[in-house]
């Protein structure tokens, strides 16, 4: 990895200045970029009080689990707001698996007419930005199909995303055309064959495609927005909103409820960081 | 003739398949994309009404053309976009310049810290940075600004503030996707190139002039087509740290139209923001295909 270094195999003593600037920098960034969270921790831990000036300190002042205490008691249905967006997510997340694991893998491997076009077709819908489709979108699932406060309202639009077939169609044209043949001519079917054969060969593919999913369903926060207005219903996201509407001073079981919100997906992070890491890149290769 | 025809009946098995594996993906798509795509279309001619809506023609593009807030919301997001596109691809670019010739381990820890912030949701950083940029002279960044004897200031408050705050928070805060791709680019420039470049007497800035830069074109293309397109649909730091205010200095095109159509439920208005927004977005997206796009084949 002697990118910058020079090629000879003993490091010099200008190339060790190199290195510990650089490592200086990057550490400044990371503590930086890593700030407003340890910020977020810390003040979570203080006292429930009302607290418009309090005086904020990088250092806790207090540990203590009131505020985490509070933000719960705020509602009775604080628990069901986690609940309630694990259940999305997870719909969302099996949904897109399934549904845009088999028609990537149909548009990549399986000829048939008009597979170019609706292909093509969905390359395009992922240019439009969403400001356009919201709209309609409300007046068909509110107005048109009446599901406002239901599950369906927030897992139906999500259940398959363009982005998510173009990405498995990607990955399964690269898979050896000749491996699937053999499979037909001893007889499986295609069902068969991408049970059998294409899904583990994916697993990748898929691991990343579920996790980007997830947390994307899990952090999304405008469209519940619209469609949810019971208590009930809410997803954190949105309880954690109408926490922050209602109780504009109290900053440190806000910053609980923002820990609470952000959690799952951390200790997601740390037990699958492989696959959040390569999720980022297998996106943006060129096509 | 027998081997044709179980072939022709295989291929036709099939087609069948195909067609059922991409079925439920289709219907999806037809239900909640483009049959939204279309009726905002068609919206966009109407006045909107609960009980019926009334075809207009053209008056929502006439007057969305006209108000003064639409192409104030405009310039706000053109400025936010600017703001933060280029200033974000040099940071990311900086930081992944330093990290990729680090050892393996180091290069994991520091994607995953960078990474951590984009795993937060945009409630929980925008409630947290509500906090930071708290107007008192106790709130953490005016502590910190007073250190370098800059006076308080009203971030969110103030309509001179409001959208450097927005930009702040980006500057500081969202760059780990960005430097996780550049970092992948910059591993896949083959070493050989610098070894030459050695041989020949290169600097560093040379070094990274004449190999890093040119190679990492599409890379940087790519960054900043998303980048741009994701900027200009910025809502929901406007949504949650100032609503948008104060007065209309953070209102962005889509918090106009999402207060046009959820506020005072003007879907026809909201509609035909939304489609020039849309227009907007796609003619930048192929000019700078063209324009930059010229030669990123290699």
């Amino acid at each position: 990895m002697s990118v910058f270094l020079k090629s000879t195999k003993r490091m010099q003593r200008s190339d060790r200045v190199y290195v510990a600037v650089s490592l200086l920098i990057l550490l400044i960034a990371a503590v930086v970029m890593l700030f407003p969270l340890y910020f977020m921790v810390i003040t979570s831990l203080d006292r429930p009080v009302e607290a418009a000036s309090a005086n904020q300190t990088l250092i806790p002042r207090y540990v203590t689990l009131e505020s985490y205490k509070f933000f719960f008691q705020f509602s009775d249905h604080s628990l069901r707001w986690i609940l309630n967006s694990a259940i999305v997510a997870l719909c969302v997340t099996a949904g897109n698996v399934l549904v845009a694991g088999l028609a990537g893998y149909a548009f990549a491997k399986i000829s048939f007419r008009g597979s170019r076009i609706l292909f093509w077709m969905f390359l395009i819908t992922m240019m439009i930005p969403y400001q356009v489709i919201q709209i309609p979108l409300y007046m068909l699932i509110i107005n048109t199909f009446k599901l406002r406060d239901t599950y369906a309202a927030l897992i139906l639009p999500g259940l398959c995303t363009a982005y998510n077939i173009f990405l498995m169609k990607q990955f399964t044209t690269t898979l050896p055309t000749e491996i699937l043949e053999s499979a037909k001519i001893d007889g499986c079917s295609q069902p068969q064959i991408f049970t059998r054969i294409v899904a583990p060969l994916s697993k990748t593919v898929l691991s990343v495609m579920a996790i980007t999913t997830f947390m994307d369903s899990w952090n999304n926060f405008l469209w519940p927005t619209l469609v949810i207005t019971k208590d009930e219903m809410k997803t954190i996201q949105l309880g954690l909103t109408s926490f922050r509407f209602q109780n504009s001073t109290f900053f440190a079981p806000m910053m609980a409820g923002a820990c609470i919100a952000a959690l799952p997906m951390f200790i997601l992070f740390f037990a699958l960081q492989k696959y959040f890491l390569e999720g980022v890149t297998i996106g943006a290769v060129k096509g | 003739m027998t081997i044709l025809r179980k072939r022709r009946a295989l291929r036709r098995e099939d087609e069948k398949w195909g067609y059922l594996f991409v079925a439920p993906a289709v219907i999806l798509f037809l239900l909640f994309t483009a049959y939204p795509v279309l009726n905002a279309f068609r919206v966009s001619f109407q006045k909107y009404r609960p009980l019926g809506s009334t075809f207009i023609g053209l008056q929502n593009y006439k007057s969305t053309l006209s108000s003064s807030l639409f192409w104030k919301a405009l310039w706000n997001t053109v400025v936010y976009t600017v703001g933060c596109v280029p200033v974000s691809l040099v940071i990311s670019l900086g930081l992944s310049i330093l990290l990729a010739p680090m050892r393996k381990w180091v290069q994991t820890i520091f994607k995953a810290a960078y990474y951590l912030p984009v795993l937060a949701s945009g409630v929980t950083l925008s409630i947290v940075w509500l906090w930071i940029f708290s107007p008192f002279e106790t709130g953490i960044f005016n502590q910190i600004l007073g250190v370098l004897h800059i006076p308080s200031q009203n971030w969110l408050g103030s309509s001179k503030t409001a959208m450097l705050s927005l930009l702040i928070m980006v500057w500081l805060g969202n760059h780990g996707k960005n430097i996780i791709i550049y970092c992948s680019a910059l591993a896949g420039i083959p070493n050989d190139l610098y070894e030459v470049a050695d041989i020949e007497g290169a600097s560093y800035f040379v070094k990274i002039r004449c190999i890093m830069l040119p190679l990492l074109k599409p890379t940087t293309l790519f960054l900043t087509v998303t980048g741009i397109i994701t900027s200009f649909q910025v809502f929901q730091s406007a949504y949650l740290m100032t609503g948008g205010g104060p007065n209309h200095a953070t209102t962005t095109i889509a918090y106009l139209i999402f207060t046009n159509a959820f506020t005072y439920f003007d879907f026809g208005a909201a509609c035909a923001q939304a489609l020039l927004m849309a227009l907007i977005t796609t003619v930048f997206a192929v000019f700078q295909f063209k324009f930059m796009g010229s030669d990123v084949e290699y």
